[in-house]
């Protein structure tokens, strides 16, 4: 599946400063769907290549992350059980307190 | 006034220059009580801003110089004179008279928001110039509500500015907050983001809320009609290695200036009832690639424990919550101080300036990140980035053997290994880790190389 990521708010930093990520990822053996608590742990072993924790926590995203799905807060499709489509969009933003 | 004499002596200048200071506080003082004593009595020649005679007897209560002020707002059909007039009528309060708040309060006095408050505790600085646009060189170094306010009077000389020179804690964030209909949260911390969103929640009031940081911005209101507040997007806060502030991580000027404009246009639209304030919904900027996106977050969480259905915060457990415990950071924008390492593994500026007067065969291992070092750095330090060290033990290895090379056979010592950074933390961190790779003798520069500049060589560019 053809998914789009991006990371901003600084979360970029953990992936090598790139923002955009155009990635195939495909659903767990013996499933269907992709869902988001796949993509986590599919981003977490591909793409997050330092302190992990600033990332994740537990089998989700730490706090003060906010996760869209195709410009949608995640918590209105179901966070981690929201099913992925071909070409989805997923931003991974840090909140900022700077001013 | 008598301001000669002393000559060319430096202490009598300066002794003169506190003492005229003095007066001037006192001064200053005086009109403050004065000004207060004026506003308690009801004015009766002077019609207050929000209540300007009324001229051409229509029911807006626009005076003639008002309506020519105020003129290409009102020719705007979708403002004109009834939002205007619900304007010149609003209070707004903006927290923060930095790189959000500048933009946002020359825009509030200059558009006719009726009272403009502005809270601030911290001094005008230099290095604050090149983004809160709405100090001048001419105050560095006066409190930042000062220099805003004289601003706000400058550009709009009919609408009340009210100065709050003090931090907003939440002691007296409700008394503050109270007085108003809207509030601007232009600050730079986490613990003033949950004790302001709390506060509006306590006390009913809307927020507009920006932040931004190096080449990004986040804009979005809460507390509106119904929409979320802060807690229920935020409801843990992340962990405090994860708050980046400006003084470290860098910001370029004009990012906070397009979000702090924005946070204006929100409070004039909530203000005068104009248009769909951006509730429930949060504008990501990201100023290198040239996007804007509005993305759709959460309504307000029934679960929240601000603004849910069961939550209970009444305005005495608000006032003393402890915002800085909850989110293990300070509200404050000093720099930390850590002390890592016992006092044998440390050395002062002036005690390495010695040993390199001295002639003592030594490596300076500078830890900052690359773009720090090119800013400036000692002569012959050796830049590995804190991040980059594990990977670089043989460059520095390398180093120390060739530094006893260099002194010759005579030197019976073997190299010492000095670790420096911008402030003493981070060399504490990477000697900390050398000890462990077997460089025992590795010592830190207390305090960096701001105390190198402090101590040693006031030339020395800090940033």
């Amino acid at each position: 599946m053809h998914l789009t990521l991006e990371f901003g708010g600084g979360l970029e930093l953990l992936c090598q400063s790139v923002k955009i990520h155009n990635v195939e990822v495909d659903s767990p053996a013996g499933d269907e769907k992709l869902t988001m608590k796949d993509l986590l742990s599919w981003v977490r072993s591909n793409l997050i290549k330092e302190r992990p924790e600033m990332f994740m926590k537990g089998d989700s995203v730490r706090p003060g992350v906010l996760v869209l799905v195709n410009d949608c807060d995640w918590e209105l499709s179901g966070q981690l059980d929201t099913t992925l489509e071909e070409k989805d969009v997923i931003v991974f933003i840090s909140t900022l307190h700077g001013g | 006034m008598e301001c000669n004499g002393g000559g060319g002596d430096p202490t009598q200048i300066l002794q003169q220059i506190e003492t005229l200071k003095a007066q001037k506080t006192e001064i200053e003082n005086r009109i403050s009580v004065l000004e207060a004593q004026l506003r308690q009595i009801p004015s009766k020649e002077e019609p207050s801003p929000s209540s300007p005679k009324i001229i051409n007897g229509g029911d807006h209560g626009l005076s003639y110089d008002a309506i020519y002020r105020y003129s290409r707002q009102l020719l705007l059909p979708s403002f004109g004179v009834q939002a205007q007039s619900k304007l010149l009528k609003s209070k707004i309060l903006v927290v923060g008279a930095g790189g959000l708040g500048s933009p946002a309060l020359l825009y509030l006095a200059a558009c006719g928001v009726g009272c403009l408050g502005i809270v601030d505790h911290d001094m005008v600085e230099l290095n604050n110039m090149h983004r809160q646009i709405i100090h001048t060189e001419a105050y560095i170094g006066q409190p930042k509500v000062k220099s805003a306010a004289a601003a706000c009077r400058a550009i709009n000389s009919t609408i009340q500015v009210v100065e709050h020179e003090e931090a907003l804690r939440a002691s007296n964030a409700l008394g503050i907050v109270s007085q108003y209909d809207i509030v601007v949260d232009a600050t730079d911390n986490l613990p003033s983001r949950y004790m302001i969103s709390d506060c509006c929640v306590v006390a009913g009031k809307p927020l507009v809320s920006g932040a931004a940081l190096g080449l990004e911005g986040q804009l979005t209101v809460y507390n509106y009609n119904g929409g979320p507040c802060y807690r229920c997007l935020f409801p843990t806060p992340p962990p405090s290695d994860a708050c980046q502030r400006c003084s470290d991580s860098g910001v370029l000027g004009i990012v906070p200036g397009v979000i702090g404009c924005l946070q204006a246009l929100e409070a004039i639209k909530i203000a005068s009832d104009v248009g769909e304030p951006l509730s429930a919904r949060m504008l990501l900027f990201d100023a290198l690639s040239a996007r804007i996106r509005i993305v759709k977050i959460r309504g307000k969480s029934l679960q929240c424990e601000s603004c849910g259905e069961n939550a209970a915060l009444p305005p005495e457990l608000f006032q003393s919550f402890d915002y800085e415990n909850f989110t293990q950071s300070s509200l404050s924008t000093a720099p930390l101080k850590l002390k890592l390492l016992p006092d044998s593994a440390r050395i002062s500026s002036r005690e390495y300036k010695e040993r390199v007067l001295n002639g003592e065969a030594h490596v300076l291992l500078d830890v900052r990140p690359l773009h720090h070092f090119k800013i400036v750095s000692l002569p012959g330090s050796l830049n590995i980035p804190l991040s980059t060290l594990d990977g670089k033990i043989p460059v520095i290895s390398s180093a120390l053997k060739e530094e006893e090379e260099r002194k010759g056979p005579s030197s019976t010592a073997s190299a010492s290994l000095y670790v420096v950074c911008r402030r003493g933390n981070d060399s504490q961190r990477a000697v900390q880790h050398l000890h462990k790779m077997g460089f025992t003798s590795a010592k830190d520069i207390i305090g960096g190389l701001e105390s190198w500049a402090r101590d040693i060589d006031p030339k020395f560019p800090t940033y």
